[in-house]
């Protein structure tokens, strides 16, 4: 058991290496972060969400500013996703809200695509214009019958 | 068989202790009892369980009946914490030594001070040294157990035994193994430690000459019973058991402390040669 | 008849050994609580455990992430998917290989190891030599090695992992000429703290506890021979194995609701 200061700091180095590759799959991999919400809350309803998920990502040109809180039915049947987002966006009232697809097989995402009004959303808002998620079979079904969709709300 | 010191009461004793491993019963309704500040020697034939009445007394293993007295405490009716209470007026020197292998002799010295008492670094070195120095070794501390000798390992062992200053130090055959000179040695040391500190002695051996020089009191176990008395006692016993034990009893496969060079030590004529040529 | 008369007996000392193995469970955890802490024992512990593991988590890693590379690529270029091979290491990497795989090699060398240690002590009576010097050796053998095994499996968790995901850049990236950013894109979205590295690390967690009691109470339980200790050593290896296996089924299920 002989003391030896070099073991001794090849422990703390090896804790330390495996501390660091803890925090950097936390952070880097994982997308914890210490800010607690992003102070920018938004609501915004759709038709179809297609299999929108919370912790989904918000993003703007691509970019991420936030993310999907909730989602839950709303008292007019449509889907109510609640946006977790930067306190800092100024979000103009006519910007839109659709639900897109991060890839052949990936996963839901929300994208936003900025309008042209003066006013800016406030935390608490409602986003009012949406576009629901693209339904793949329902498309081909489309093509195929070469014929309208459902008679119920359509996509 | 009368008790050596019949005068105070024994350090240790055992009454009708029943010691079972499974279904295989080493102790049986076994009572005996070790003087204080004596030299004791547990004798007899192998497998008669020596060892086991030794961990039977530091409470390694605890029997299935019977008491074991300590000092005046049953032992027996002890939590193992109470147990280790009792232990630090215990030194016991293991057959194989028992070091901690990846310490070397000075950690392994100073482990039970560092454990057990505030000593300040200098005052451990002395007191390992001058252990050490009891036990006739030098210029060692640094040295791991695996590269002492036989006879060093138990030298060391001893000292750490005795280095917690116990009242009974308890020794497992101390003399297996080893040459005639350092069985010798360890013979006189072990006298030496009771004579000069005080300390109680209770001794497995298989040897029954350096039994009849040091001990003050003698157990012998035997298949069917066990029987105490001084070296005179047995020497001059009656008793055809005694007798046929004291003849051929020793373990001719262990080399006893005055077997002459040149005579073998393993399976050679045991006791009877020893006896004609011992030189006294 | 004799066969379910054994079948009886082998349950019952199943139960009995587990029984035992709770006990001494309760006395890590008292000798953890209550002072003397082993610090120093502990440090030396995190030594031979963790740092003469690294070599072997590390390579394992790499080579571990690159397969699932290459696995990976083959299968998802055929649906056109290819972007999405960051995502597919990375699960696989952070839910289920990188903890199992670092608990499996760990039980092999570090577990077998401390078994073997402890059983040998047994044998050769050092810890009937600690016993009669007043000190525990659970409080001064076992712990450190248990709790120093504990934390270790989480720390070698996230080293594996992290190679395997440099691992299958190096082939995806590298290799197969794949967009570096889409990799480490498709990695970051699909991975999410909550559910799937908070999950990992429990499981790494869970392994090093079991793996940590089991070693040790093999090697204190062995038989004082030396064909006890290899005994003692074998049946660590198997039985940590065999848990870590069972045990992942539970946590991903539980863990994942």
């Amino acid at each position: 058991m002989s003391r030896s200061p070099v073991r001794d700091f090849v422990v703390g180095l090896f804790v330390l290496a495996g501390l660091a590759a803890i925090a950097y799959l936390s952070i880097n991999v994982g997308g914890l972060s210490y800010n607690g919400p992003g102070g920018l809350t938004l609501y915004a309803s759709f038709d179809q969400t297609g299999g929108l998920k919370p912790r989904a990502p918000v993003v703007i040109s691509g970019v991420k500013v936030g993310q999907i809180a909730g989602i839950e039915l709303g008292t007019d049947y449509r889907a109510r996703a609640t946006l977790d987002l930067d306190a800092k966006l100024a979000l103009p009232t006519d910007t839109t809200a659709s639900i897109q697809t991060a890839g052949l097989l990936g996963d839901r995402y929300v994208a936003l695509q900025l309008g042209g009004e003066e006013k800016t959303l406030k935390s608490g808002d409602e986003i009012s214009f949406t576009e629901s998620a693209v339904i793949l079979e329902r498309l081909i079904g489309k093509l195929v019958h070469n014929a309208p969709g459902p008679n119920d709300t359509t996509e | 068989m009368s008790a050596s010191s019949a005068t105070e009461s024994p350090h240790v004793e055992l009454s009708h202790v029943r010691m079972a491993f499974g279904t295989r019963e080493v102790l049986r309704d076994l009572s005996c009892r070790f003087p204080r500040d004596r030299i004791s020697v547990i004798l007899g034939g192998s497998g008669t369980g020596k060892s086991t009445l030794l961990r039977t007394v530091g409470g390694l293993v605890r029997p299935q009946s019977g008491s074991v007295m300590v000092d005046g405490e049953d032992i027996t009716k002890l939590s193992e914490s109470d147990l280790y209470r009792v232990r630090k007026k215990l030194g016991m020197m293991f057959q194989q030594g028992a070091l901690l292998d990846s310490l070397t002799v000075f950690d392994n010295l100073a482990f039970p001070l560092r454990e057990h008492t505030r000593l300040d670094r200098r005052a451990i070195a002395d007191a390992v040294h001058v252990c050490v120095e009891a036990v006739g070794l030098q210029n060692v501390d640094g040295l791991l157990p695996g590269q002492l000798s036989g006879g060093m390992v138990k030298r060391v062992a001893l000292a750490r035994a005795i280095i917690g200053e116990p009242v009974i130090l308890l020794c497992d055959e101390p003399f297996s193994g080893l040459d005639p000179i350092s069985a010798r040695r360890i013979e006189s040391l072990l006298i030496d430690i009771n004579k000069n500190r005080g300390v109680t002695l209770i001794v497995v051996s298989h040897s029954i000459p350096s039994t009849m020089r040091m001990a003050d009191h003698v157990v012998v176990l035997l298949s069917d019973g066990v029987v105490e008395g001084s070296p005179a006692d047995l020497q001059q016993s009656t008793d055809p058991r005694i007798i046929a034990f004291l003849s051929d009893g020793a373990d001719p496969s262990v080399t006893a402390p005055d077997d002459l060079p040149g005579t073998t030590a393993r399976g050679a004529i045991p006791a009877r040669a020893e006896r004609a040529a011992a030189p006294k | 008849m004799r066969a379910i008369q054994d079948l009886g007996f082998a349950v019952l000392r199943f139960v009995v050994d587990l029984g035992a193995l709770t006990v001494f469970t309760l006395q890590v955890i008292r000798a953890t609580l209550v002072p003397p802490w082993r610090f120093r024992l502990f440090v030396d512990e995190l030594f031979k455990l963790g740092v003469l593991s690294l070599v072997i988590i590390c390579v394992c890693g790499l080579a571990v992430g690159m397969v699932l590379g290459l696995q990976g690529y083959n299968t998802l270029v055929r649906f056109g998917a290819a972007e999405s091979l960051g995502a597919v290491v990375g699960l696989t990497l952070v839910r289920e290989l990188g903890p199992v795989l670092t608990a499996l090699l760990t039980t092999g060398r570090a577990g077998s190891a401390t078994a073997a240690e402890i059983g040998t002590m047994v044998a050769t009576e050092q810890l009937d030599g600690l016993r009669m010097m007043s000190v525990d050796p659970i409080d001064l053998v076992v712990t450190p090695k248990a709790l120093a095994m504990i934390a270790v499996l989480p720390l070698l968790s996230a080293l594996f992992i992290v190679c395997g995901l440099a691992g299958g850049y190096l082939v995806g990236v590298g290799l197969m000429g794949l967009d570096g950013g889409n990799y480490l894109a498709s990695l970051q979205s699909a991975v999410d703290f909550r559910d799937d590295i908070l999950g990992s690390l429990l499981k790494a967690l869970i392994f090093g506890v079991l793996i940590g009691l089991i070693a040790t109470y093999r090697g204190y339980h062995a038989a004082p021979t030396s064909a006890g200790v290899s005994a003692a050593t074998t049946s660590t290896v198997v039985v940590t194995s065999v848990s870590i296996l069972i045990f992942d089924y539970f946590v991903t299920a539980l863990w994942g609701v």
